[in-house]
């Protein structure tokens, strides 16, 4: 198995050399990396979840060494896991990407994508098989820097620039963080090597408390924990959109497996560590539904709710750990196979949606849900599949979404249950009302986002033909549904594969049988369900016959003239939820002309919600930063000889310091 | 063979001295081919005497490659990136031509006075570590004071000659391979800078370094 993954990485290493010869044709530029990508990918997802069913661990040391390490790689079943997941995202986006990129043929240079493509997934893979610090953080920031190259595709627009901009920033501030976690790691291990890391909590409890947070930043940053996820709603807008699906599918989720990986190398957690994260988990899922529901930006709805499932999933590894506390292994159990089975989940339903998302951009030009409507009418299949999608990360059976958050619930139930009136239970209780809020909040959210979109009447003359993508972008959004029914209706099947993997991070399955009995009775449920719509559809068809049956548009409501802004639009709709919540919510007011007198004239109210951690949090802080900082202006002058005079000066200090302390 | 190692330091410390007080960068440019050339007697003439077969060869190797490179390739390069920039003269550096004179001569001083203190075990002739420094130090004098690119290469080019002196005490630890690459990089450093000023002039018309800094941001 570890052979076949090692070809795939060969060969999306040589893709990138194959496109820059062939740097002329753009047909043939698209063909080789969809060939090449998709190859890597198809031979990558068997093997590793070849390597996740026989549950095989190896490792490898090259012979030949990085400064400071060894080149050492190895799977375990978490890594084939996270290969499992980010293969079959990236080749689902890699198929979708060739209908996509066929577009702009002729339009746009094709080069970079295709390159830095290969090269995200190649990195992906070099963090999750890495075990080597030096290794890992390489391979963290090729794949930074890849998918920065990535966001700014487009770069002739001036928001994509800042978003690449303020991307980058975010994730460089992650990884300084990551650089002293492992600078500390290896302090206290003599070598950067992963089997020789541990610090555990029992013996030096202060160190491990520093690298647990240290983790928990620098990690949290690339999987965009509320408040530090600000670089998430901007660049997953700016990227075209199957690096979109990649990035918000899998990208993210790199730095949950950091979390996870760390966690490894810390030994048992103690309580206030799973509180933490429990914490962060809740407040990341409540606030990122929230603000996708302010949204009317399609894509920008999308990255918030991955900011809402990355709070999903870190809740998983709160009780997780909290069952680790309190030495509960089934609430271990379902927290982390919960967790994970949700990354698998996510990456299946984002990619999807993203996927579909990206059809409707391109269909109508706009990624503003205002101005859209009616959409399934002209694009059957693209909102069929957002229709799938919606539902799964709503969390609703039969769907995938379903299984891991009933695993949240019950890991959420059963860690209160057992032992009450503690400070862990409480912790894990405050599980359940979050997971349940947070999905009542995406259901409304998904109910704008497809309805406003999709139902209903265009809502301004969009100028271009709308219609439908090509087969290459239509093929993974069916595989993407089909998935994403398969998960939801063969739970245990699913759960087997998920169940290794938990083991690593110390949920073993053992005790677990009882509650999942349940998942045992999914598919019959399913099946039920279907075969109920199959009935209710057929009774419909039946009573409807011989009868008089008139179309009207939606939301015309009896008028005789209809228009098309009677129809509730994307703010309207959200403006009753938002309401309650408006103190989370930073929102600005700029009245115009008043409504005055009975007859009013022209009146003008605009109102705009935003992001309290960006407007109120991140850009005065910024500010300041750049005022102070811009005093340091006058180093760089921009005289050559004067910069000579710096290095040697600097030469000539560090001489003086070795000789008055540097000598033993 | 002594002697004639004292007489090799001695031209390359009063070389280093000429280059500095001249304005005219041909004869700067012929000053420094002239040290390389003079230079790359030095390995054989130093060692030669106690070095087996093998080493004689090395030693020969290094000579010839450092008489290539510096004696006729660099010279070779910077006269054409002198042609084609056409600029004759070092008009007003930043410190006068008569002061930086007397600073190299300071520096020489110096340097005298560092292999005084450093007190490198037997190094086989008393001129070896001051050469080594005054080249450094005068190399980094006019980097720092000059304001053509072609200077500055000049002044790096001397530099790098006080490291390559420096090197010599050395020579039983370094191997060949390390020598033959500190050429390779000087050479790929000479090329770049040259690149960079045919560019330099052919964009701004001038290959004035202290008036690029329009470029910073």
């Amino acid at each position: 198995m570890q052979v076949l993954i090692l070809i795939s990485l060969l060969i999306l290493g040589t893709v990138p050399l194959l496109i820059l010869f062939f740097a002329e044709n753009e047909k043939l530029i698209l063909a080789v990396g969809t060939i090449g990508n998709g190859a890597a990918c198809c031979i990558g997802l068997t093997a590793a979840l070849g390597a996740l069913i026989t549950g095989e661990t190896c490792s490898l040391k090259a012979v030949w060494s990085l400064p400071l390490g060894k080149v050492a790689i190895g799977l375990d079943p978490l890594s084939s896991f996270f290969l499992v997941c980010i293969f079959l995202v990236s080749g689902l986006s890699v198929l979708y990407g060739n209908g996509y990129f066929s577009y702009e043929i002729g339009k746009k240079k094709l080069k970079s994508p295709l390159i830095f493509s290969s090269l995200l997934t190649a990195s992906m893979v070099g963090v999750v098989i890495s075990r080597n610090g030096i290794l890992f953080l390489m391979s963290w920031e090729i794949m930074s820097l890849s998918s920065f190259f990535l966001v700014t595709f487009e770069n002739e627009r001036r928001e994509v620039r800042r978003a690449g901009i303020l991307y980058l920033m975010a994730s460089q501030a992650g990884a300084l963080l990551l650089f002293v976690l492992f600078a500390l790691l290896n302090r206290n291990s003599g070598s950067f090597n992963f089997n020789s890391f541990h610090i555990s909590y029992a013996k030096m409890p202060r160190t491990a408390d520093l690298c647990f947070l240290l983790a928990l930043l620098g990690f949290g940053t690339k999987a965009g924990f509320w408040p530090i996820h600000i670089w998430l709603p901007e660049a997953h807008p700016a990227a075209p959109s199957p690096v979109s699906a990649v990035m918000s599918g899998v990208m993210i989720k790199m730095g949950i497996y950091g979390i996870l990986r760390t966690l490894l190398f810390l030994g048992t957690p103690p309580l206030w560590w799973g509180g933490v994260v429990l914490g962060i988990g809740v407040v990341s899922g409540i606030l990122g539904v929230l603000h996708a529901l302010t949204e009317h930006d399609l894509k920008r709805l999308l990255a918030y709710h991955s900011v809402e499932n990355i709070g999903i999933i870190t809740i998983g590894i709160g009780l997780g750990l909290l069952g680790k506390a309190l030495n509960n292994p089934v609430v271990t159990f379902l927290g982390y196979a919960g967790a994970l089975l949700h990354v698998l989940n996510h990456g299946i339903f984002k990619g999807l949606l993203f996927h579909s998302a990206g059809s409707v951009i391109h269909a109508a030009g706009t990624r503003n849900m205002e101005e859209l409507g009616g959409l399934y009418r002209f694009m059957p299949v693209t909102g069929s599949a957002f229709l799938v999608g919606s539902i799964a990360i709503c969390g609703l059976p039969p769907f995938n979404g379903f299984i891991s958050e009933w695993l949240l619930y019950m890991g959420g139930f059963i860690g209160s249950s057992h032992f009450f009136s503690t400070a862990g239970e409480l912790l894990c209780l405050t599980a359940v009302p979050a997971l349940a809020l947070i999905g009542g909040l995406a259901v409304t959210c998904f109910v704008k986002a497809f309805g406003i979109t999709f139902l209903g009447n265009p809502r301004v003359n969009i100028p271009v033909k709308i219609h439908e993508s090509n087969h290459s972008m239509l093929i993974p959004m069916i595989l993407g549904s089909f998935l994403c029914v398969l998960i939801g209706c063969w739970p245990l099947g699913i759960l087997n594969i998920i169940t290794p993997a938990a083991a690593v991070l110390g949920g073993g399955a053992s005790g677990t049988a009882s509650v999942l009995k349940t998942l045992a009775r999914v598919p019959y449920f399913a099946a039920l369900l279907f075969i109920l719509i199959l009935l209710f559809s057929l009774l419909r068809w039946k009573l409807l016959q011989n009868r008089d049956v008139r179309t009207a548009s939606t939301w015309s409501c009896g008028y005789t003239t209809y228009h098309t802004r009677m129809q509730y639009t994307a703010s309207s709709f959200a403006e009753p939820i938002l309401t309650p919540f408006a103190s989370l919510i930073h929102s600005q007011i700029r009245h115009g002309k008043k409504v005055d007198g009975y007859f009013p004239a022209e009146a003008r109210y605009e109102k705009h919600l935003g992001d309290i951690a960006h407007q109120k949090w991140f850009l005065p802080s910024i500010r300041k930063a750049v005022g102070f900082l811009s005093q340091l202006r006058i180093l760089q002058h921009g005289k050559v000889q004067l910069y000579l005079l710096y290095i040697g000066g600097a030469f000539v200090m560090l001489l003086i310091w070795l000789s008055i302390w540097g000598g033993h | 063979m002594i002697p004639y190692v004292n007489f090799i330091l001695t031209a390359a410390i009063a070389l280093n001295l000429y280059i500095v007080s001249s304005s005219r960068l041909r004869s700067c440019v012929q000053a420094a081919a002239l040290q390389g050339s003079v230079l790359a007697f030095l390995p054989i003439l130093l060692w030669g005497t106690q070095a087996s077969k093998l080493e004689i060869i090395n030693l020969l190797l290094i000579g010839i490659g450092t008489l290539g490179v510096k004696a006729l390739l660099i010279p070779f390069l910077m006269f054409r990136s002198i042609q084609e920039a056409n600029v004759r003269r070092e008009v007003e550096p930043f410190i006068s031509l008569h002061l930086s004179l007397s600073a190299a001569a300071v520096l020489v001083i110096i340097s005298f006075w560092i292999s005084k203190v450093t007190g490198l075990p037997h190094p086989p002739s008393a001129y070896l570590v001051p050469a080594a420094f005054s080249g450094i130090l005068i190399g980094f004098l006019i980097m720092v004071s000059r304001q053509k690119a072609i200077t500055q290469v000049i002044g790096y080019l001397i530099f790098e000659n006080g490291i390559f002196i420096f090197g010599q005490i050395l020579f039983q630890k370094i191997p060949l391979a390390v020598e033959l690459g500190v050429l390779l990089d000087l050479l790929v450093g000479i090329l770049v800078m040259g690149i960079a000023i045919y560019h330099i002039s052919r964009e701004f018309d001038h290959i004035d370094v202290s008036r690029l800094d329009g470029l910073k941001g």
